[in-house]
Formats: C-alpha cells, structure tokens, sequence
C-alpha cells in the first residue's frame, strides 16, 4: 500500500513518520491524536444521553412516589396467640397476596412480624430462631431476628416491620414500616 | 472578531468539558441510588429534591452539549 501524501503529516505514539513505522502500522494508519481527539468529543456526547437516562429515572421514581398509595392499611387477623407460641413462625400475606410475611415468636408474650422478601433482591428469607437470624439463601443475607436489621451479606435495608396488635387471644396485622436503617 | 482557536486547544476544551459532565453523570449516578434506595425503604422526603436537582445536572450537561456541536461546526 502506497501512503497518500497527507499520512505524512499524522503523528504516531512513538513520533516518527508513517514511513519509519512497521509495517503492520503503515496498513493501518492511525492518527493518535486525531483518533482521541473524536473520540473524546464523541464520548461527552454519550454522557449527556446517560445524564438524560438518570434525570428520566429520578422523574419514574418521583412518579412511583407520587402513586403510592399512603392510606392506612387494613386489619388482618394473621394467627392465634396459641398457634403462634406452639409454631413459633407463622407465614401470612399482608396486606395483600403478593407479600408474603413471617409472624415470630421470640418468647412468651414477645412476638415480631417482618416481610418476607429480602431487602437485596427480594428472595425468601428463611427463619433460624435459634441462632438468632433470618437467613436469605439466595446470596447469604443475614437479618437480626429482634429487628429484622441487615447484619451481613448484601442487603442495606431492614425487613419491613409488619406492625402487630394482639386481641382476644388474636394476632392482628395492622400495617407496614418500611425502614431505611 | 472571534479568535480561531487551534486544534490543541479546542482539544483541551473537549478535556475540560468531558471532566465537568463526568462529575455531573458521577453525581447522579449516586443521585439515583440513593434516591432509590430512601424510596424503596419507604422514605419519600427526598426523592423530589434528588430529581430537581438531577434534573438541573441534565441542563448543565445538555448545555455543555450545545457548546461541543457549535464548537464542531467551528472545526468543520
């Protein structure tokens, strides 16, 4: 291949003109400066559209905020009183069929109530009362059983607390706290 | 009369525009999970404020885009 007369002028890495370069480099013929000079003005032009992508997803989670609803939630009886100190776990959907939730007995009269779907990726957490944890088996999430607060692995979250009235020897569901730390 | 400016400094310009988008895209980036995060545990407080003001990092960056085109147009 014959260079044309303006490879002459490009500029290599090493500095030297296209016609001291191997062989390999005159078939093909990069200008570095000229290559990175596109290339950077080419890649700032890709970075406005991602800061378009994260402004159009903070507007969907504002949008999502808006449309949650915030009303109360309704009362559901869960379990009796008995049923939870003889099991001590009781799987329940609150407050609607598509949230599973764990009712615990931690000891005579102390029971606790968190959703189910880890904080990470929303798998099932699996109780272990007597280490004291929620464990999701998924990527090996551990939970505090007292508070449902993340101890190890990679959830950041809390379980949500299922909020729990107890009446007439019943245990009631009466809302959600979703948790941040 | 506008000074011409050479290809080495219009070089350095793309330089300095690609850092200030960059930390602009840095910093919504973690707009984004942290608003995402608040929101998912229930804390709605800030997902208003992290939009505007992502929202005012898009202008900034769609602005800096508007002076690379008329800087282009410049160098063709």
């Amino acid at each position: 291949m014959t260079p044309a007369k303006d490879d002459e002028a490009r500029t290599y890495p090493d500095g030297r003109l296209l016609s001291h370069q191997p062989l390999w480099q005159r078939d093909f013929p990069t200008d570095v400066p000229e290559d990175d000079h596109v290339a950077r003005r080419e890649f700032v032009k890709f970075l406005v559209l991602t800061s378009g992508a994260f402004a159009v997803g903070q507007c969907w989670i504002a949008a999502a905020s808006a449309l949650r609803e915030k009303g109360p939630l309704p009362r559901t009886r869960i379990a009796t009183v008995a049923e939870l100190e003889v099991r001590r776990v009781v799987e329940f959907r609150y407050p609607d069929e598509h949230e599973p939730c764990l009712a615990l007995c931690l000891g005579p009269g102390r029971y606790v109530a968190y959703g189910q779907k880890c904080t990470h990726l929303a798998c099932a957490v699996v109780p272990h009362l007597d280490r004291g944890e929620l464990h999701c088996p998924c990527h090996n999430g551990y939970f505090e059983v007292n508070d449902g607060r993340p101890v190890a692995g990679p959830p950041r979250r809390p379980l949500p607390l299922v909020r729990l009235e107890i009446e007439g020897g019943a245990v009631f569901a009466t809302g959600v706290e979703l948790r941040t730390v | 009369m506008k000074p011409i400016l050479t290809r080495r400094q219009i070089d350095t310009i793309y330089a300095g525009m690609f850092c200030v988008v960059g930390l602009l895209v840095v910093l919504q980036l973690w707009l984004l999970t942290a608003t995402m995060n608040a929101f998912m545990g229930g804390d709605d407080s800030v997902v208003w404020p992290a939009a505007a003001a992502s929202f005012g990092c898009l202008v900034v960056n769609l602005w800096m885009l508007r002076r690379l085109v008329y800087l282009q147009r410049a160098e063709d």
